[in-house]
């Protein structure tokens, strides 16, 4: 049966996609503002014969992610921020050892328990590490609820066919907002999709080689070659898996807006009303974090010689932009914290003074 | 049953050479394991999971699928992977520094949901790949790296109990403990591990072994002396026997208070 539009709550939309997604098993802990996910899938999972457990702490539920994935079933978890942080080792085994797990990070604020309105300031733990060891999690970051869904099915697609965890990057607005959904009955893989040869599933001697799940290299030798081994594919990430969405970069701009997530919406609110008034002004908003849009950024940047930041921290993605235009633009940032959200007019003082200060250096 | 392994090299392991230290119990625990899988005719549908620990390396010595398991959350691994696939057989096998201090709560929690899972906790009192520090089970008086005036219980308490502790959960589970200093001890734990296995493939409930075992290299002593010291010291306080069975009552009723 094809399911018409329906009003949606963002983590329940999450929820509902990734059971499309056939991923049966959930495994989490509660923390606001995500618990609608754990308590949607608590609900939902048993009518299409899956398997909710609610762990102990998020230090266990990420490992019990770690041992249903390497038995070769699809698994996710919904944390918020300082749960996240927990999970982080398990994270870096899941990499290390080439596990296929999605993640969604309802961000809140921090640092420590900060509190519980939405932040987006999980973007270093997200992108640059967060656990230990060289690793790299693939991060896709909506800005609706729409779009959330469609990248929770596309994350389970991506990580089994690069046997990586993968991050869905979103604040709490994200979780939170109800908006209308729509899945797609007859969506195929975005990745042409393996058996999975290498689980745990039992071994009779015969078919494959034992399977054996584990990060663990004492031979130096070794460990180097499967640092390099993961660095390949991380390099095949950057290459293949750069999602953005432009607007307005293919007419007349001054001023470039980099956001992600629910805040370049508001900037786009506020682009619309500005170029309605006449004012030449762009956005792009990377959809995937890791890998960053470098180029795409930098190009669009250049066009404009001024760009501007804006998000719900004191400057993280900042710094990829930095890396992205260079040092020959100046580049501004407008960013708010504790909880608080960038209103459209904020946005547009923000905006139109960086115009005023590119008309001054004139 | 058939027990006719004695002069056999069990199935259940592969011919590599373990790194155990010389006199170390690990080595007559893994084949106690392997034999029971050959057994009971599961290898095949058999998950291992060892974690951080001397048995960091047990996934070259068992021959089945196994996956390693970050320091203490073998439990949480083994959850993952029995809920995934309830066919499979799993089972965790951990020292104590791993079960008893950093993987505490995995352990309480797997035990409390009844996850149908085997736990096999070797016991020697101390931290033995990391080099000999002191662990929650280190004896009173116990020198070790960490302990070097010996375990101090006004600073570090006493002894944790590991299977008097789970045993106390009301879900139903075979929780036992064993050792293998002497032939016939090996032999009995031979049997409480094929019960906990066989447990497991009836669907019935959590089960755990506690083996209780030596570290010559760390406890700085030849492996008989060791022997004769975990008996002395370790069999008094960590009593052998089965603490709890599916089948029993499961509560205990305290005491009543005094009037007032």
């Amino acid at each position: 049966m094809s399911m018409a539009r329906k009003l949606m709550k963002g983590c329940e939309a999450i929820g509902e996609a990734a059971i499309r997604a056939n991923c049966k098993l959930f495994f989490g802990y509660p923390i606001t503002p995500q618990n609608e996910i754990p308590e949607y899938m608590s609900r939902r999972l048993p009518q299409v014969g899956g398997t909710f457990v609610q762990a102990e702490s998020e230090v266990a539920a990420s490992n019990m992610l770690y041992g249903a994935s390497g038995a070769g079933e699809r698994v996710f978890t919904s944390s918020s921020s300082p749960g996240i942080s927990l999970m982080q080792e398990a994270v870096s085994y899941m990499a290390g050892s080439e596990l296929p797990v999605v993640l969604v990070n309802i961000m809140r604020a921090g640092p420590g328990l900060g509190g519980i309105l939405p932040s987006q300031a999980d973007y270093f733990q997200a992108t640059k590490g967060g656990g230990h060891g060289d690793y790299r999690l693939l991060v896709l970051a909506p800005s609706s609820i729409q779009e959330a869904a469609d990248l929770i099915q596309d994350a389970f697609d991506l990580a089994d066919y690069y046997r990586n965890p993968v991050v869905i990057l979103a604040d709490g607005l994200i979780g939170q907002m109800m908006e209308p959904v729509e899945f797609k009955e007859d969506r195929k893989p975005c990745k042409p999709l393996q058996p999975k040869d290498w689980a745990t599933t039992g071994w009779n001697g015969q078919g494959r080689p034992r399977a054996v799940v584990n990060s663990l290299f004492l031979d130096p030798t070794l460990l180097e070659h499967h640092n390099e081994k993961l660095t390949a594919k991380y390099a095949d990430m950057a290459k293949n898996e750069v999602r953005y969405a432009e607007y307005f970069t293919d007419e007349d701009y001054e001023l470039l807006v980099v956001a992600y997530g629910s805040v370049a919406r508001v900037c786009l609110s506020a682009i619309r009303q500005l170029r309605a008034e006449g004012r030449k002004v762009a956005l792009v908003r990377p959809i995937s974090l890791f890998p960053f849009p470098t180029d795409v950024i930098g190009a669009a940047a250049r066009k404009a010689g001024r760009a501007l930041v804006v998000e719900l921290s004191t400057g993280q993605m900042i710094e990829d932009v930095r890396l992205a235009v260079g040092r020959e633009f100046p580049l501004a940032f407008h960013g708010r914290t504790g909880g608080n959200l960038v209103t459209p007019d904020e946005a547009r003082e923000a905006i139109l003074a960086q115009l005023a200060a590119k008309e001054a250096s004139r | 049953m058939k027990d006719n392994n004695a002069f056999n090299y069990p199935q259940g392991l592969t011919d590599a050479t373990t790194h155990y230290c010389p006199g170390c119990t690990h080595g007559i625990i893994h084949r106690l394991i392997a034999e029971v899988l050959d057994e009971l005719g599961v290898k095949e549908r058999t998950v291992g999971v060892s974690p951080v620990g001397c048995a960091v390396l047990a996934y070259n010595y068992f021959s089945t699928d196994f996956q390693e398991a970050s320091h203490g959350r073998a439990p949480a691994v083994a959850t993952g992977i029995k809920r995934a696939r309830p066919d499979l057989m799993v089972y965790t096998y951990q020292g104590d520094g791993d079960l008893a201090s950093i993987g505490m709560a995995e352990i309480v929690h797997a035990a409390n949901r009844g996850e149908k899972i085997t736990v096999v906790f070797v016991n020697n009192a101390i931290y033995g790949m990391t080099g000999g520090q002191m662990a929650p089970t280190t004896m009173p008086g116990q020198v070790t790296t960490t302990s070097p005036r010996g375990r101090e219980t006004a600073l570090a308490g006493f002894p944790i109990r590991m299977v008097e502790l789970i045993s106390t959960l009301h879900t139903p589970a075979f929780v036992a403990r064993g050792t293998v200093v002497r032939p016939a001890q090996a032999i009995q734990t031979k049997q409480l591990l094929r019960e906990a296995f066989l447990n497991q493939k009836e669907g019935r409930c959590f089960s755990m072994v506690e083996i209780l075992s030596t570290c010559p290299t760390n406890w700085g002593m030849p492996p008989a002396e060791a022997l004769t010291w975990l008996e002395k010291n370790m069999m008094p306080y960590y009593p052998l026997g089965v603490f709890k069975t599916p089948d029993e009552g499961i509560d205990r009723a305290p005491a009543p208070l005094c009037a007032l």
